[in-house]
């Protein structure tokens, strides 16, 4: 699952007043100069590792000078280009069922397509599939879908579930080895070249800085108004730490430029960007549970700034790295943090811990309210969507919603009655406040 | 039942212990294991998911494994759609209907495998939904050295082992866990005979029999049920053979949620006779023995015979061997003329390792089909149409090849 928008030319649609932040625009030419790199990778003799979000070794892929590629951004990336549908018919026409995620079919449809990237260049065939997932089984079938189409070794990485609720020992140590005995000489034999665990350990405190600043950037939403929208724009600030950038120096300056303009807007009282400039009065503070649709983004993000409504936080933005419950990459145990890191992402945690994080959110950010978007494509996070909206609302007493939709196929994206679906739930909210303030 | 099914139902040397067998798979509110405990004081009984987890880790401890295989199409679902949206297999509503009206009250405990995104929630659903019940999830490993999947995986049973002696069940013993793997080989050793025969001479058992004779044992001792297969396999020795002109078919993709009976009927009734499927792969899930001699540590046995001889499947990472190898020996070894995928609605696991397979018999110019269901589904008039036209295909292809 996952995703971030990183690799996304901010859209015309987007209001200029975005568009002018300075991180915006620094985060705009990490991502161009990354896929620069991309289009040359093979003349400069550079691997490249195709790999997933959650669970991703970003830090030991650049400690061996790979060049990752998501698939999964570049799926949700076609969805908001509007590909994605024709992609997905290509897909199913050559045999994969309408039943099952649609990341992976917009992604072979994409492959089959010719696999041209946002910049208009084909994307270079891996090196390597590195294989380290977490929290989903789908990542597993899709690189088996992949390895049958390019010539190229797999690494895999089991990571074990937190099926009762905590990292055991045994857990921890399975990952270490997997990726002292199996995964880390996978990649040096792809990259050519052997790892180095001191720079290995450089990168990882400036993940650990980069993650500092953006626990601020989330924690800001505290404040109200709150100066950020979790959600929607959440998306693009998880861009650089949840892919090609974390333990990069770039990626330490997004994080603090961002941090800054976010404190500034605490100072001035401003809410978040929203697209269609600053966010109007802020009437409701909500939690959101599962990810976005990318191929009506903007739609889908007007249904709520339009109302006041701001995203206080978001447990999607969480399925890349848990960092605002206190986890850090600690440069110290290079090896052991990365076993950490993994284990601990959002879709990593049974049910009940995910409740329990939500349960949270709502209570430290305020929030009127919370919503489930159940992705139709998502078992990992839709199954059992229904009985935490329950769950959280005899916990909290803060009223749930529940709306239905897809990642990036648009034949499940019901804007209207998606539309009314929000709209009735913010009324409610309305009312319920009224009747408080009575 | 027709007329020609009660005549066949008299003369069948088989029929009691195929309606033995029936009792057993009908038996949704677990009589049998209720039974079962009043016989055995104190001892534990511990459900179970599809498609595997090591039973006689469990009986090796004196709780009876159960395998929990959804309603099918017996039970009406009110309360289980509630919890799932209409975009989500069947097998995770029929269950949790079954535990919420008390159904499996009898089960001390669940245990849910790594094969899927469903089933792993529903693990952390049930300790939400059932606070006071034991319920763990098994995550089954995915690397398959000795030294790193092997070791993870004898220490996740050893902390379900803990948490089950806890509870009430016996405290590990070697000699114990030996011979419940000695009766766990046996009974593996008298389904293979059943699958032979099947293979062999499927006019004597027909894939509708073996099903109801294999899954029987999901509520058995595996000393139990390998004697009701031996039973089944006995009786079906005897039965006058009558040959078909049907087509040799493998059926794959029905490892977890199961097809309804009249489904698999429908098949044969199409002109199928389907020599291989996985419909109770739990109970297959190793190929051939657990290998653990008397001295051997019989946890690490186990954990062994899981790396080395766990059944290719969708749940399980297919690392070096080319994808879909496996399927096509298998039509090879069972001589088989074509392949019915037969998923669940929604079943990730199923139906996307379903392309790969696909690939792989259109390499091997293996003839396949493709089909959905869900385990209640009650119309099969288009499967019928569909297997019929299939094996009519697969008849001609045959003599034209
Ligand atoms: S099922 Fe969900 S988590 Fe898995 S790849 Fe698809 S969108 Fe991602
Ligand atoms: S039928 Fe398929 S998707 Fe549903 S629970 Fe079973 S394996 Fe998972």
């Amino acid at each position: 699952m996952t995703t971030t928008p990183t690799h996304i030319t901010r859209p015309r649609e987007v209001d200029t007043e975005a568009a002018k932040d300075d991180s915006q625009l620094r985060q705009k030419q990490m991502i161009s100069g990354h896929f620069d790199k991309l289009a040359t990778a093979k003349e400069d003799g550079r691997a490249v590792a195709y790999t997933f979000v959650p669970g991703n070794l970003t830090e030991l892929m650049l400690a061996l000078d790979m060049l990752p590629v998501l698939p999964e951004i570049n799926a949700l990336q076609s969805g908001m280009r509007k590909l994605s549908g024709n992609y997905i018919t290509e897909a199913e026409k050559l045999g994969h069922s309408e039943d099952v995620c649609t990341y992976v079919k917009c992604d072979i449809g994409m492959m089959k397509s010719g696999n041209i990237g946002p910049t208009g260049t084909k994307l270079p065939d891996p090196n390597i599939l590195l294989l380290s997932y977490t929290g989903c089984f789908t990542f597993m079938k899709w690189f088996e879908l992949l390895k049958q189409e390019y010539n190229c070794p797999v690494a895999m990485l089991h990571v074990p579930y937190q099926g009762d609720g905590h990292i055991t020992p045994e857990m921890r140590t399975y990952v270490i080895e997997q990726l002292e005995r199996e995964v880390i000489p996978a990649l040096e034999k792809a990259a050519g070249k052997k790892l180095d665990l001191d720079r290995l350990s450089e990168l990882l405190e400036r993940s650990r800085k980069a993650e500092d600043d953006l626990v601020a950037v989330w924690e800001s939403a505290q404040n109200t108004p709150s100066p950020i929208d979790g959600y929607f724009g959440g998306v693009y600030y998880i861009g650089p730490i949840f892919s090609a950038f974390r333990g990069t120096q770039d990626a330490c300056d997004y994080y603090a430029m961002l941090r800054r303009e976010v404190e500034q807007r605490v100072k001035d009282g401003k809410g978040p960007v929203t697209p269609d400039g600053d966010a109007p009065e802020e009437k409701y503070r909500l939690v959101v549970e599962g990810p976005p649709n990318w191929t009506n983004f903007f739609d889908f993000w007007r249904m709520f700034s339009r109302e006041g409504a701001t995203v206080v936080s978001s447990t999607y933005t969480r399925v890349g790295g848990l960092y605002d419950t206190g986890f850090r990459h600690d440069p110290k145990d290079p090896i052991g943090t990365l076993a950490d890191y993994c284990l601990g992402c959002y879709t990593n945690l049974n049910l009940p811990m995910r409740t329990k994080l939500l349960a949270s959110y709502i209570e430290k950010y305020k929030a009127d309210g919370f919503l489930i978007n159940s992705v139709k494509s998502c078992n990992s996070f839709s199954a059992g969507q229904l009985l935490m909206l329950r769950e959280l609302e005899r916990k909290t007493g803060v009223p749930g919603g529940f709306i239905e939709s897809d990642l990036v196929d648009p034949r499940y994206f019901g804007k209207a009655n998606i539309e009314n679906r929000v709209q009735s739930y913010l009324q409610m909210l309305e009312a319920r406040k009224s009747r408080a303030s009575a | 039942m027709t007329e020609q099914e009660a005549e066949n139902t008299t003369n069948d040397p088989a029929s009691a212990v195929l309606a033995r067998a029936r009792h057993f798979v009908d038996d949704l509110t677990l009589t049998e294991v209720v039974r079962w405990k009043q016989d055995h004081p104190g001892r534990l009984a511990v459900g179970y998911m599809p498609i595997y987890v090591p039973r006689p880790m469990l009986e090796g401890i004196g709780c009876l494994p159960v395998a929990m295989f959804g309603g099918g199409d017996q039970v009406d679902i009110i309360k289980g759609d509630s919890f799932y949206q209409s975009y989500i297999c069947h097998i995770p509503r029929s269950t949790l209907e079954l535990a919420l009206n008390g159904s499996l009250d009898s089960l001390d405990g669940v245990l849910f495998p790594s094969i899927c995104d469903v089933i792993r929630n529903l693990s952390g659903m049930w300790q939400m939904l059932f606070p006071e019940k034991y319920a763990s999830y098994v995550d089954l490993p995915q690397n398959f050295d000795p030294e790193l999947g092997g070791k993870f995986y004898v220490n996740d049973m050893a902390r379900i082992l803990r948490d089950l002696t806890a509870r009430g069940a016996w405290q590990y013993d070697a000699d114990k866990m030996r011979a419940a793997i000695k009766a766990e080989n046996s009974r593996r050793a008298a389904l293979q005979e059943l699958d032979t025969l099947r293979v062999k001479e499927p006019f004597r058992v027909r894939a509708s029999e073996a099903y109801l004779v294999a899954r029987a044992g999901g509520l058995l001792e595996a000393a139990v049920h390998e004697k009701l297969v031996r039973e089944f396999v006995a009786a079906a020795r005897e039965r006058a053979p009558r040959v078909y002109d049907n087509v040799r078919v493998l059926v794959r993709g029905s490892f977890c949620e199961q097809p309804p009976l009249g489904l698999i009927k429908t098949l044969e009734a199409a002109g199928c006779d389907i020599v291989d499927d996985d419909f109770q792969l739990g109970l297959r899930y190793i190929e051939g023995d657990i290998e653990c001699g008397p001295s051997d540590d019989p946890m690490r046995a186990i954990a062994m015979a899981f790396l080395r001889r766990g059944q290719a499947t969708a749940s399980r990472y297919i690392a070096d061997e080319e994808k879909g190898a496996a399927l096509v020996k298998s039509v090879r070894e069972v001589e088989a003329e074509g392949v019915i995928f037969a998923a669940a609605s929604f079943c990730d696991p199923a139906l996307l390792d379903q392309p790969m397979l696909e690939t792989a018999l259109d390499r091997a110019k293996i003839p396949h089909t493709s089909l959905k269901f869900a385990e209640n589904t009650g119309q099969f008039q288009v499967i019928r149409e569909q297997a019929g036209a299939f094996s009519d295909a697969v008849k001609l292809w045959g003599s034209a090849a």
